[in-house]
């Protein structure tokens, strides 16, 4: 995913000279490419983000397309006060790109894998929050967070994510995609914890439960039509996301759900929960504990199916 | 350069001065119509905005005041907006009858700036810290851009406790930028005290120096120092500029003067008048 932002990202400047890379002192080698077509629009800003997202914002108004780049508990959690007031009040065109969302860096330890990164920059007026699934949406996102006129955040995984797209879908921010469809189950996710839905999905189709896998990759605006859509059809809808059940696509989802629906619809919720991890473990394996690999979602899933039916 | 441009505008010191003595009478009677505080701290930066404005040393036309060669002027220490506010009416940026509406429901002109809110307000301030990273941004971008304009930034002592002020302040000489000025309305108090106690603030011309800046002290109630030093920017050594303004909180009310209680204290209608007295504008 990162490979894709740092392509995607050297053909954007190439087109558009309004386009400023500001890097907290990460991606060695990375942004070389970049970095010599584009000497004068690629900052390493040092590993000071608070400044990072101001200057980012002066960049803004004074007529620049700044994205910012570093892992994203830097970049969100630590200069939140200044993404909230520099980049959300001034409503200014400021891309943060975050690496590592979720349970990417949990062999680092919960100074780098950050699972509450959505629930605090949704809160934030004006800011648009996207979780591209792969490498594809990457680019997608990248693109279409240029049209916008306010503050982005695109929260990326790290490299080589599986790829679910096998060609550019149509991509519109606030439009969630349906990857497969499906008729006893919808399982709505975001992000780079979309393979493992549609590994769910597989799992599911064994135990004869037909599930629908839609991929919000925009979490603000959320697609409300989508929603509506989703909680007419089915019975039992399913969050999905690589982010605690505090504040994320599953609260989204629910809030609006307590607010709009009109039906009587289980919504089961799969998070990570409300907790710290204090010892070494590795992604796949924090998935797992939290219930977050494809064969606990499918019996999570398989286990309120047969609760309902 | 049009004649209405601040750069073309010539005033005697003395002029300079009895303008200041003006605008400390406004802003303390605007304190206390607008219900308002952080008097003290509005009053120490008067002499600052004097000799920005009406000193020749910008050059920003108030009549095109969006034109993309201006130079920007950053109130980072946005308790201060009364005097900003009042300066910008004083120099033709909007009406003067708009500051009647300060801090009065539904007013844009609000207790702290908000960016483009009205003319000559180029970022949103009040929570400190902020200013001198944006004015960091907007300083790279005249550059990258080849627009030859100058950002000044005015800040607060109190407000270099702030991390993000250092981080700056690194960057900047980095990136060889000369055309940030960062102007430090020294006044040597801040909310709850003595600035130079509460944090170890001195020796802050050095701390800037150390920094990669240009520092220089100045009186900052001395209009014609304060022109002259921020007449010349870039100052020729290829580095951002930093200027120390030491200057007396509440200054210009002898029963305000370096009295901290006028941080938060708004004047009574008599006050005000002695005030006014006192300044020679009643």
């Amino acid at each position: 995913m990162r490979s894709a932002f740092a392509q995607e990202l050297a053909d954007l400047a190439a087109s558009d000279e309004r386009v400023i890379l500001l890097i907290g002192d990460i991606g060695n080698h990375m942004f070389d490419d970049y970095q010599e077509k584009f000497p004068s629009r690629f900052i390493n800003c040092g590993i000071a983000e608070a400044n990072m997202v101001s200057m980012a914002a002066g960049l803004a108004i004074c007529g620049m397309r700044p994205f910012i780049y570093t892992f994203t508990a830097f970049d969100t959690a630590r200069c939140f006060e200044q993404i909230r007031v520099d980049l959300c009040y001034q409503n200014l065109p400021v891309v943060i790109l975050g690496l590592g969302g979720g349970l990417t860096y949990a062999p680092l330890g919960p100074t780098h894998y950050i699972c509450e990164d959505i629930a605090i920059l949704r809160s934030l007026p004006n800011m648009t929050v996207l979780c591209p699934g792969d490498a594809i949406e990457v680019r997608c996102s990248i693109k279409e967070a240029m049209k916008q006129n306010g503050p982005v955040y695109i929260r990326i995984g790290k490299k080589n994510e599986p790829v679910v797209h096998k060609e550019t879908p149509e991509f519109q921010i606030g439009k969630a995609i349906t990857c497969k469809s499906g008729n006893d189950v919808c399982i709505i996710t975001t992000g780079t914890i979309l393979p493992n839905a549609l590994k769910a999905r597989e799992l599911l189709e064994r135990k004869k439960i037909s599930a629908q896998v839609v991929h919000f990759h925009t979490i603000k605006p959320l697609d409300l039509t989508t929603l509506s859509t989703v909680f007419s059809q089915f019975d039992l809808v399913v969050t999905l996301e690589e982010h605690s059940l505090i504040g994320g696509l599953g609260s989204a989802v629910a809030e609006w759900f307590v607010d709009n629906s009109t039906r009587r619809v289980k919504l089961l919720r799969l998070g990570t929960r409300d907790e710290f991890l204090y010892t070494t473990i590795h992604q796949n394996e924090a998935r797992d504990l939290y219930g977050l690999s494809p064969e606990k979602i499918a019996e999570a899933i398989h286990v309120q199916y047969r609760k309902l039916h | 350069m049009t004649d209405s441009n601040l750069s073309s505008r010539i005033f005697k010191t003395k002029e300079l001065e009895d303008i200041s003595k003006r605008m400390r009478g406004e802003i303390v009677e605007l304190s206390h119509t607008a219900d308002a505080m952080h008097l003290g701290s509005s009053l120490s930066c008067v002499d600052i905005f004097v000799a920005l404005y009406y000193g020749g040393c910008l050059n920003i036309d108030p009549k095109n005041p969006h034109s993309e060669s201006r130079d920007r002027v950053i109130l980072s220490k946005g308790h201060a907006s009364m005097t900003f506010y009042t300066i910008l009416a004083d120099t033709g940026f909007f009406s003067k009858d708009l500051l009647k509406t300060f801090n009065k429901t539904g007013s844009h002109l609000t207790e702290h700036p908000n960016m483009g809110a009205l003319p000559g307000i180029e970022a949103t301030a009040g929570s400190l810290g902020h200013g001198l990273s944006m004015g960091l941004g907007m300083a790279l971008a005249g550059q990258i851009r080849h627009l030859p304009f100058r950002v000044f930034v005015i800040m607060s002592d109190g407000e270099c406790n702030e991390g993000s002020v250092w981080e700056a302040a690194m960057l900047a000489p980095a990136q060889k930028i000369e055309n940030l000025v960062v102007i430090i309305d020294f006044n040597r108090w801040q909310a709850t005290g003595r600035s130079e106690e509460i944090m170890a603030l001195n020796p802050l011309k050095e701390k800037w120096e150390s920094f990669g800046w240009s520092a220089y002290d100045v009186d900052g109630h001395d209009i014609s120092s304060l022109i002259k030093s921020l007449s010349a920017i870039p100052d020729g050594s290829g580095k951002p500029v930093a200027i120390i303004a030491h200057t007396i909180k509440g200054k210009g009310v002898s029963f305000m003067e370096d009295d901290n209680n006028w941080h938060y204290r708004i004047p009574n209608a008599e006050e005000v008048k002695f005030a006014k007295e006192e300044l020679g504008v009643l």
